[in-house]
């Protein structure tokens, strides 16, 4: 019985070093072959674009009507507005990465395989990073002419073609794909599913409520500068003075990225996994 | 890397001579917390026979296992595997293929897909994964989550990716957990084969008795500490303490006198007695002197099962109260 259902297995002969393109063609596998982060990607996908045209929506059936609120109309950013849901999906998917394989155990396999560790997160990150890329520029784009479209019916769409338009859906799309990363190096440092995703709600939005229960002296001047705010930057088309200048301002929360991957490389070279 | 260096470009896993193809512990010590997981062990583990690693559960046989593969940090002490620590090695599954959990596979990933990423991670091919998919005999469910798979199927998904890599180095952490017969038998002739083509296999279990039908060395550890490192031979010569089983018509004058003579009598429940201490010959003849008439007497030798239990249990008792750094 057994000599039929199993078979000798042939030895192996080739060169086995493991090296870093090799880790991320592996961490490229691990992604594409969960169901559950294919689901997480199209949620981001469909929130990206649905979201937005329902906003969109909103607005033409109740346009500006004071000059203030017209002057500060922003088109661009009404059809990005499903980027603020997104981003958690993104987040959270980016922390499961981790998390779902502290969880299962299969974090072991991945450092049996890659003990010197850091390439498994460089690896996830590269995979990671360029997926939602393929995924979130055709979203945002789509985004912003589906809202358009609808806006259009209101007279209140603008074009790509308009100062700082295409910047902002292109750099909504990186500002996903840094959130991606961030919710990655938390799940990488926390190593719990509900540490990350609580420590990824605590970093985008409670700054910003803290902040604002500091006296606007101080408060304006270091709103622009917390995480959301400043990554938010380069997608408002609409100067607002509060933030920073849009790349200043992804800049500023690819800082705040890079510190978390920082740290969680640094947790996983010397804690036990 | 082996490759160029040709140490194993014939493609023998034998060790030769003046090559360190084994596992070897020095002083290793983990603690977590107060808690001791594994006390200053020093043993090595050598190619060419199966080894097991035996203890009761929670005896530090899968902390040591984590250590050998740099899965955890030792608090002191070190661990090499083929003459290095597991971390410095270039082609890491190479020299080490180890089955630590079965459930160390994200469930909602196919077998192949988990070993496919495995693979990857140095190089090896898609061919490699399904001749491995195949010696294991998981070729019908490859395709299937892993998270549905049975206990059984899990070790096979286990064992498939210790066996990804060609390893010099075999470690499997309780592999016949979970197994059906024919997986166990299955488990028994490919540990040996593997040992038998000069690698180094170290296998753990809680099991006595599975431990001697596979492996010709024992490494034998409670409570995080060594208490023996033998050939499976010395270890059941040593533990065998034979008992005798005894029926007669009058227990009690037996018993009495038997005990006069130094043995330890112990009544069983059907109304014999259990004697240790004495032989059958002796028991036999103190009775024939003494008038009792015998209906039973037979040699009983101690179970492997007990003779560990025992041993495990007597080592903790003796070793744990004189031992020098324990609550240090």
């Amino acid at each position: 019985m057994t000599e039929q259902t199993t078979h000798a297995l042939p030895s192996y002969r080739g060169d086995q070093r493991v090296t870093q393109t090799r880790v991320i063609r592996s961490e490229w596998t691990k992604l594409r072959s969960l169901p559950s982060s294919a689901w997480s990607l199209l949620t981001a996908a469909v929130l990206i674009v649905g979201f937005g045209a329902l906003y969109a929506g909103v607005r033409v059936a109740r346009p500006p009507h004071d000059p203030a609120s017209i002057a500060s109309f922003d088109p661009t950013a009404i059809s990005l507005s499903g980027v603020q849901l997104a981003q958690i999906a993104v987040g959270i998917l980016g922390a499961l990465l981790f998390t779902g394989e502290y969880a299962s155990g299969m974090i072991r396999t991945s450092f049996a395989a890659v003990p010197s560790r850091l390439p498994v997160l460089w690896g996830k990150a590269v995979g990671f990073a360029l997926a939602l890329l393929a995924l979130c520029v055709p979203a945002t784009f789509a985004a912003f002419l589906v809202g358009q479209s609808i806006l259009a019916s209101g007279k209140l769409d603008t074009s790509l073609s308009q100062p700082g338009t295409a910047r902002a859906v292109l750099g909504a799309a990186l500002y996903l794909v840094a959130v991606g990363l961030l919710g990655l190096g938390l799940g990488a440092l926390l190593r719990s599913t509900a540490g990350a995703v609580g420590a990824l709600f605590g970093l985008l939005f409670a700054p910003q409520i803290l902040v604002g229960l500091l006296p606007s002296s101080v408060s304006d001047h270091i709103y622009g500068y917390l995480p959301a705010p400043a990554g938010i930057a380069v997608t408002s088309v609409q100067p607002d003075p509060f933030m920073l200048a849009p790349w200043t301002g992804l800049g500023v929360f690819c800082l705040y990225v890079a510190v978390l991957l920082a740290l969680a490389a640094w947790r996983l070279r010397r804690g036990d996994a | 890397m082996r490759g160029v260096i040709g140490l194993h470009a014939t493609g023998a896993h034998a060790a030769e001579k003046g090559t360190v193809e084994m596992i070897e512990a020095h002083g290793l010590t983990k603690r977590y917390g107060d808690k001791v997981a594994v006390d200053d062990l020093t043993f090595a583990v050598r190619p060419g026979v199966v080894t097991g690693f035996l203890g009761p559960n929670g005896a530090g046989k899968s902390t040591t296992m984590r250590l050998i593969l740099g899965l955890d940090a030792p608090t002191s002490g070190s661990v090499t595997v083929n003459g290095k620590p597991y971390q410095r090695h270039a082609a890491p599954l190479r020299e080490v293929g180890a089955l630590l959990d079965a459930r160390s596979v994200h469930p909602g990933r196919s077998a192949t897909n988990h070993l496919r990423a495995i693979a990857q991670t140095c190089g090896m091919p898609r061919s490699r994964v399904d001749e491995v998919i195949e010696a294991v005999g998981l070729r019908e469910v490859a395709r299937r989550r892993a998270g549905g798979f049975s206990l059984g199927m899990g070790q096979r998904l286990g064992i498939a990716a210790a066996l990804l890599g060609d390893p010099h180095t075999v470690i499997l952490d309780e592999p016949v957990n979970g197994l059906d017969t024919e997986g166990i038998r299955w488990i028994r002739s490919l540990l040996r084969g593997l040992a038998d083509e000069g690698r180094t296999v170290f296998v753990s279990s809680h099991l006595m008795s599975e431990m001697a039908l596979t492996a010709q060395r024992l490494i034998v550890i409670g409570r995080g500490r060594l208490i023996a490192d033998t050939t499976m031979e010395a270890f059941i010569a040593g533990a065998a303490r034979d008992a005798v089983r005894v029926r007669t018509t009058d227990p009690g004058a037996l018993a009495a006198l038997l005990q006069s003579r130094g043995a330890t009598v112990s009544p069983d429940q059907d109304g014999a007695l259990t004697v240790s201490g004495m032989s059958t010959d002796q028991v036999g003849t103190a009775a024939g002197a003494a008038g009792i008439t015998l209906l039973e007497l037979t040699a009983r030798q101690a179970s492997l099962e007990e003779a560990f239990v025992d041993m495990t249990r007597d080592a903790v008792e003796f070793r744990a109260p004189g031992a020098e750094s324990v609550e240090g």
